[in-house]
């Protein structure tokens, strides 16, 4: 006796943990990474292991030596940020630029806010905007999807589908190619399917809830279509900007990142129709062919806005 | 066809190593301490003193007040002292010790096995015959039950709901009452009944019960407006807003109290108890206990006197406290933690939960990484992330706008957080400052 732990209740806990959260990401990214390597080659794998790698020191070496604090890279947070940034650049990108980005990303996007937790942007999508702005040529030079002959360095490369519709010219991908993969693109997002894949397993772990995808699904779904059907030779269909470009990334892995998307389910709901609506009018209006990182970041920004007026409904309330 | 409460909730394992044993008869203490505060409300008055000799079920503490219950002896023997006692949560409160000798019950005690079902009572009596039998709500509330039969002036009651819902993991001690006391708690229901007026009742089991559901089920086909709601697994469905819900679909308004929904929430401990106040003549001076738990050999149903020492049922279930880290008065949601095991079984000790040195430590609190788990685990629709920030910045009347108040403290905040954050503590200190705010505000 005189051992015993005299504590508040509960007494137990749920198994689910961060890091074991933030690795069930990483595995449901899995897929998505095998059919690039399978499309883009050895590209693939050095894109990735640059930017993980860097990542995951910059969050070291900013955590023990500029804010002196015990370095918390085993939560998984920096591979994971590591690997959507790498998802969300081209294969051919030089190794330099990558770790540029990875500083950007970790030391300005997480660190510079507080880090896991406190940042208003997602780490990731700021380090690619950062490297779209500061390196637009290699950032939009996309290498054709050649299989495992793809060279990194000097990649034959070719337009996005996104670009095709923008500026009207050259033959969309057939569909399926664009469900699988077959496209140029950043390297995590050409393939559909495989990021389906991942959706379907964080969803049946409980990692995210529908809310987010499903309705930037719908609402670039509808939204397009409307223009689509308005005028067909003007805008693309809304199947096709479905499949191009980063939206299934960036809806599936990209806006549902907890620390930067509302709490209630109500307001993950009006986050998600922002980012679908800004998504299409990017791409249709503005002069990026893809709006979806922009979409992504200005809700980010909104977040704040929207836990302090949306909130969850609450039992036995008093209208 | 299974109902469940439609906010939040979460799915702990349920670990009811218990379940398949019978009730037994706990042994006699040979000190019974019995406290005079074993309910929510003002502690009894002893009538006793030092030296008295007392018998089974007389009474030794007479209520206090309005909401408060009297206090019974549960053995027979002389009063050696009247004096402080340290209890479960290790405050020092007024208790009458008995020294035990032999069992000796009062003669208007019926003790036979036999059910009688004829209720010749009026609703007034029966209010009455529970008042003097000091129960109260042994789901571990411990709220006076007769308070909650006095039907205010101006509102009606619709339905009575009986609470066999024993969401909190590892207890069994309700599972086997309903196994065990079917017909009795059966005749306790329509007591209840009775006494607030209705002819509707609902019996809400949980599906991990399955013998309880079809046994009631089939009892109740015999019977006028009682029915078994058979309810999807999910914590804190016992909770009595979360039941209401869940067998009616109605909400109790923020604030507001079951009555206001048109509903009343009995235990099935409470409704066996009534059953044996009414149709028996006995007082409340025994309770089912569950002792379970890693550390314990042979987890056990004890029918246990109010006044046993804790650390006599856990010997008599081959409990180790020396491999134990933490033991807990209640089960491990909203159990509590008991500093001492000399502290005794009262009116409101649902079990005795022995958890291993590893699982008693609290684990390592990290950033909150705003995964909104708690958000969607509140079953009162709270935001449990947000009233801890506010509370860690004493933030007081953001806390109350944000409706603290609401919080039923039912853990699912802590433990579907990945972060493992302490989230109730705070949102515990919390309630405790608006509380006070509140108060001060009313005087």
């Amino acid at each position: 006796m005189g051992q015993l732990v005299v504590s508040p209740s509960p007494h137990t806990r749920s198994s689910v943990s961060t890091p074991n959260l933030m690795f069930g990401v990483i595995a449901a990214l899995l897929p998505a990474l095998a059919v690039s390597v399978y499309y883009f080659g050895i590209g693939t794998l050095i894109v990735t292991l640059t930017s993980v790698a860097s990542c995951v020191l910059f969050e070291y070496l900013i955590q023990k030596f500029l804010l002196k604090q015990q370095p918390t890279i085993s939560d998984g947070s920096a591979i994971l940020t590591g690997l959507l940034l790498a998802f969300n650049l081209p294969s051919n990108l030089p190794i330099g630029i990558i770790i540029v980005g990875a500083a950007f990303a970790i030391g300005v996007g997480k660190m510079a806010f507080g880090g896991l937790g406190q940042n208003l942007f997602n780490p990731a999508l700021a380090g690619r905007v950062f490297l779209l702005i500061s390196f637009p040529v290699q950032m939009t030079t996309w290498p054709v999807p050649k299989g495992f002959s793809t060279n990194y360095i000097d990649a034959e490369t070719g337009a996005t589908a996104l670009n095709m519709m923008k500026n009207h010219f050259g033959s969309l991908p057939e569909t399926t190619d664009m469900l699988l993969g077959q496209m140029g693109g950043s390297l995590g997002e050409v393939s559909a399917i495989a990021l389906l894949i991942g959706f379907a397993f964080l969803l049946f772990r409980r990692i995210i809830t529908w809310h987010i995808p499903v309705t930037i699904f719908a609402t670039v779904f509808v939204f397009q279509g409307i223009l689509y059907l308005a005028d067909p030779t003007q805008f693309a269909s809304p199947v096709a900007h479905l499949l191009a470009g980063g939206l299934m990334l960036g809806a599936i892995f990209m806006a549902t990142d907890y620390v930067t998307s509302p709490m209630s389910i109500c307001g993950k709901v009006v986050y998600a129709i922002g980012i679908g609506i800004i998504t299409v009018v990017i791409r249709n209006f503005g002069s990026f062919p893809e709006g979806m990182s922009f979409a992504i970041l200005i809700m980010n920004a909104v977040t704040p806005l929207i836990n302090t007026y949306i909130k969850p409904k609450r039992f036995g309330e008093v209208k | 066809m299974f109902k469940t409460f439609k906010i939040g909730g979460v799915h702990p394992e349920a670990n009811k190593l218990s379940a398949a044993k019978a009730i037994v008869d706990a042994q006699l203490p040979k000190v019974a301490i019995i406290p005079l505060a074993q309910h929510i409300g003002a502690p009894a008055n002893a009538v006793v003193q030092k030296g008295d000799k007392v018998k089974v079920g007389q009474l030794i503490g007479e209520a206090n007040g309005f909401v408060s219950a009297n206090i019974h002896s549960s053995v027979s023997g002389t009063v050696s002292k009247v004096d402080l006692a340290v209890d479960v949560a290790g405050f020092k409160k007024p208790a009458v010790f008995i020294d035990v000798e032999g069992d000796e019950w009062l003669e208007t005690i019926d003790r036979t096995d036999t059910l009688i079902e004829e209720i010749k009572d009026d609703a007034k009596t029966i209010v009455g015959k529970i008042k003097d039998a000091g129960i109260v709500g042994m789901g571990g509330a411990t709220f006076p039950a007769h308070v909650k039969l006095a039907i205010p002036e101006g509102k009606k009651a619709d339905f009575l709901i009986i609470n066999g819902v024993e969401c909190e993991p590892y207890l069994t001690a309700d599972h086997r009452l309903m196994l065990e006391k079917s017909r009795e708690l059966i005749v306790g229901v329509k007591i209840l009944m009775k006494a607030i007026g209705v002819e509707k009742a609902y019996i809400g089991i949980e599906a991990n019960k399955p013998d309880a559901i079809s046994k009631l089920t089939d009892l109740c086909a015999k019977e006028q407006g009682i029915e078994v709601v058979p309810l999807k697994l999910k914590y804190p469905q016992g909770g009595e807003k979360q039941l209401i819900n869940a067998v009616s679909g109605r909400e109790v308004p923020s604030g507001k109290l079951p009555i206001d929904a048109g509903a009343v929430v009995q235990n099935v401990g409470t409704a066996f108890a009534v059953y044996e106040a009414v149709q028996k003549n006995k007082p409340l001076i025994e309770r089912i206990v569950t002792v379970t738990g890693d550390t314990v050999a042979t987890p056990s149903n004890f029918r246990a006197r109010i006044g046993t020492p804790v650390a006599e049922l856990i010997a008599a279930a081959g409990g180790d406290v020396e491999k134990s880290g933490k033991i807990i008065s209640g089960g491990p949601m909203m159990g509590k933690a008991m500093a001492n095991l000399e502290s005794t079984v009262t009116k409101g000790t649902s079990g005795i939960l022995m958890l291993n040195e590893e699982k008693a430590v609290r684990p390592e609190a990290g950033p909150c990484i705003r995964c909104a788990k708690c958000v969607d685990a509140c079953p009162m629709g709270l935001e449990p992330y947000l009233l801890m920030q506010y509370s860690q910045r004493q933030m007081w009347a953001e806390d109350e706008a944000n409706h603290i108040m609401d919080c039923i403290e039912c853990g699912c905040c802590i433990f579907s957080c990945p972060a493992k954050r302490p989230i109730l503590d705070y949102v515990r200190l919390g309630k405790n400052t608006v509380g006070k705010i509140i108060r001060s505000r009313k005087q």
